[in-house]
């Protein structure tokens, strides 16, 4: 046999494959919230390494798009390099580490601090998109809890959780009430993160490639976390501020400094970090000029 | 500090080196090529190929190579590799009855039109580890077996013993949904089921196979029969307006004839289990026979008691690509979620604290509380 037996299409999925999840990304768009079953491929990196996300960048990215990629907010942690580089090989589009640069976001675990725009477009990857799957592991049950609207099982361990802790015990996975019809997983972001969601300038998708389920919200969609009259939804917040870039109301990561136990906390998103430090050092070296 | 984050990209790169530097061991050793496990690790290139779903032992063993004998990351390979190939249709459903078989065993007849042919088995062999290996001379049989070989199972049917294998006469195989390009929905049929228990993991259907011989969802299965060989592969071109042959694929089928059900309206009749797996995988087609007989519970109105019954259970777990990769997420950084946590438990804890404080204020008699609580 002559030339090379392995060869790969721009992309890396085939163009049928990629109108499969346009298609379920379309009905996903048309009914927010509501998880669209598709027959997720294999891609080059393992299940539950955000092989739905990258199923669903694939079908979307463009070579006239720019392609950020985040994990835990960060673009320079493992994975995040991984994917990127690998759209970096396989498609034609340039990427970015600067938020409002791009037009496409892949992210694990954040919704950037940044606030987005109406050209961009959030695709989170999904570990478990089924929100109920923790109170009813069957697949068959819980459809049909979607179909009947029937989210009394939700509301229960949000009530147990109050009468056991004071509190609602669920600090990330956060469900949310999409569009006043779908209880939905927003995918392990912190509940920092959920507001973010609601009446977005953006599209956000999202891809469970394991599970095999594709589900989006439009732009301006009402997203509602769920809570009660007496004991409504309370984001996490922080009381310091970032010990780099001073910068208050973003969500922090704790990093040991020393072997006594040191910490200290510093923004979660790299790309704000280093945005606002710029900008402050840029200010204050204004001041001393001036 | 903050360092430890960065880097990424270089990690990666050294990483890669790394691996690569380990695969080839020491630096003198000379490199296995992959004519080598083609040959002589047949079982595990089939392994692969029926697990990645791919039959083709060429790329099984340069995956096998690649992935320096991990047998998940060579099937996971190969499914990559797979999944980006164009699909051009249906093949016609292969006559393992015309297969001539290089080995058929019955656990049910002494003496079966065909004959028994022990074939290459592991079966019988002294497992005692050798020095070196040799390999003896092969006998040539002195008559060419030319004897059809029906199925034991089609033996059976024809004085109605064995449930029939398809419903009724006149009924045609409908095109079967394909799982990897059609989104599956629970409850699957037994198509659907059939194509994710072949590419299942070998280690998950035997234990599950193992477990409904322990009594969690006992079906009485014997071996109708076992075989292993090659079969023509054909693909119906409507161009030429016929089946042309495509090429030669080897295959172990496993026909289980298990416990036997009746009704008033029906007489009693056995129930099959079926397993069909690339290449020599006689382990593998016997628990996927048994797990797919289990399975079939609602056909005959059986109590669900044990896990491998769920289908859901069976289904959703049995993909060792799905798997291994959802397992091994958990290396992957969860700082976001894990500050989450540790924010609400401090802040649990803090309260429990001013509660006690507040408790042991008064001097209420913290001995009785606790009593209470408990």
């Amino acid at each position: 046999m002559s030339g090379p037996r392995i060869v790969y299409n721009e992309g890396y999925l085939d163009e049928l494959t990629k109108r499969v999840v346009r298609r379920a990304l379309l009905k996903g768009v048309a009914i927010p919230g509501f998880q669209v079953p598709f027959a997720s491929r294999e891609v080059p990196m393992p299940r539950g390494w955000g092989t739905g996300g990258v199923q669903v960048t694939a079908s979307v990215i463009g070579p006239l798009d720019t392609l950020k990629v985040i994990d835990q907010g960060a673009d320079d942690t493992t994975n995040a390099v991984s994917i990127r580089a690998f759209f970096e090989k396989v498609a034609g589009a340039s990427s970015t580490t600067r938020t409002y640069e791009a037009t496409i976001i892949q992210t694990r675990h954040r919704i950037p601090e940044t606030p987005l725009a109406e050209n961009q477009i959030v695709v989170y990857q999904v570990p478990i998109p089924e929100p109920l799957r923790f109170l009813e592991p069957r697949e068959t049950e819980t459809r049909r809890l979607h179909a009947l609207e029937e989210y009394g099982l939700m509301y229960v361990k949000l009530y147990e959780d109050i009468a056991r802790y004071g509190h609602i015990a669920k600090t990330y996975d956060y469900p949310v009430l999409v569009n006043n019809r779908y209880v939905m997983a927003p995918s392990p972001i912190p509940s920092f993160d959920n507001p973010k969601m609601h009446q977005s300038s953006a599209l956000q998708l999202f891809g469970a490639g394991r599970e095999k389920r594709i589900y989006a919200i439009p732009p301006y969609t009402d997203v509602e976390s769920l809570g009660f009259d007496d004991f409504p939804f309370e984001p996490q917040r922080f009381e310091q501020p970032c010990e780099i870039c001073e910068s208050i109301e973003v969500y922090l990561d704790e990093v040991f400094i020393d072997d006594q136990g040191g910490v200290m906390f510093v923004c979660s998103d790299t790309d704000h970090c280093e945005r606002t430090l710029t900008a402050r050092d840029h200010d204050r070296i204004t001041e001393v000029n001036a | 500090m903050y360092v430890a984050v960065k880097g990424g990209e270089k990690a990666i790169a050294n990483a890669h080196a790394l691996l690569a530097k380990r695969g080839q061991g020491s630096a003198d050793a000379p490199r296995i090529d992959y004519p080598q496990v083609q040959n002589q690790m047949g079982v595990l290139v089939s392994r692969v190929m029926a697990e990645g779903s791919l039959y083709d032992p060429e790329l099984a063993a340069k995956a096998l190579l690649q992935s320096q004998g991990d047998v998940l990351e060579a099937v996971t390979l190969l499914r990559s590799y797979r999944t980006t190939l164009p699909r051009f249709g249906i093949t016609v459903a292969v006559d393992t009855v015309g297969l001539p078989a290089e080995r058929r065993v019955s656990a049910t007849f002494k003496d079966i039109p065909g004959g028994q042919q022990l074939g290459a088995t592991f079966d019988y062999t002294h497992r005692l580890l050798a020095e070196e290996l040799e390999t003896p001379e092969v006998a040539t049989s002195d008559a060419q077996v030319d004897e059809p070989m029906p199925r034991v199972t089609d033996l059976l049917g024809a004085d109605a013993l064995i449930e029939r294998d398809r419903p009724e006469e006149g009924w045609t195989d409908p095109d079967p949904s394909d799982l990897t390009r059609e989104p599956t929905v629970f409850p699957m049929s037994r198509a659907e089921r059939l194509q994710a228990l072949s590419r299942g993991d070998e280690g998950f259907l035997l234990s599950l196979g193992y477990s409904t011989q322990r009594g969690f969802g006992n079906n009485h299965p014997f071996a109708g029969e076992v075989r292993v060989g090659e079969v023509e592969v054909e693909f119906f071109a409507p161009e030429l307006g016929h089946a042309i042959p495509i090429g030669r694929i080897e295959l172990t089928e496993c026909q289980m004839v298990n416990q036997f059900v009746g009704s008033a309206e029906q007489a009693p009749q056995f129930t099959r289990g079926y397993g069909l797996v690339f290449g020599r995988a006689e382990r593998k087609a016997m628990s996927m026979s048994l797990v797919d007989r289990t399975l079939r519970h609602q056909e005959f109105g059986e109590r669900i008691v044990s896990p491998a019954q769920d289908e859901e259970f069976v289904i959703a777990h049995s993909d060792n690509v799905e798997a291994a990769g959802f397992v091994e997420h958990l290396k992957l950084p969860h700082y976001v979620d894990f500050q989450a946590e540790l924010g609400l438990i401090r802040s649990l804890r803090r309260e429990f604290q001013s509660r006690q404080n507040s408790a042991e204020a008064p001097s209420a008699s913290t001995d009785t509380r606790i009593e209470e609580n408990a």
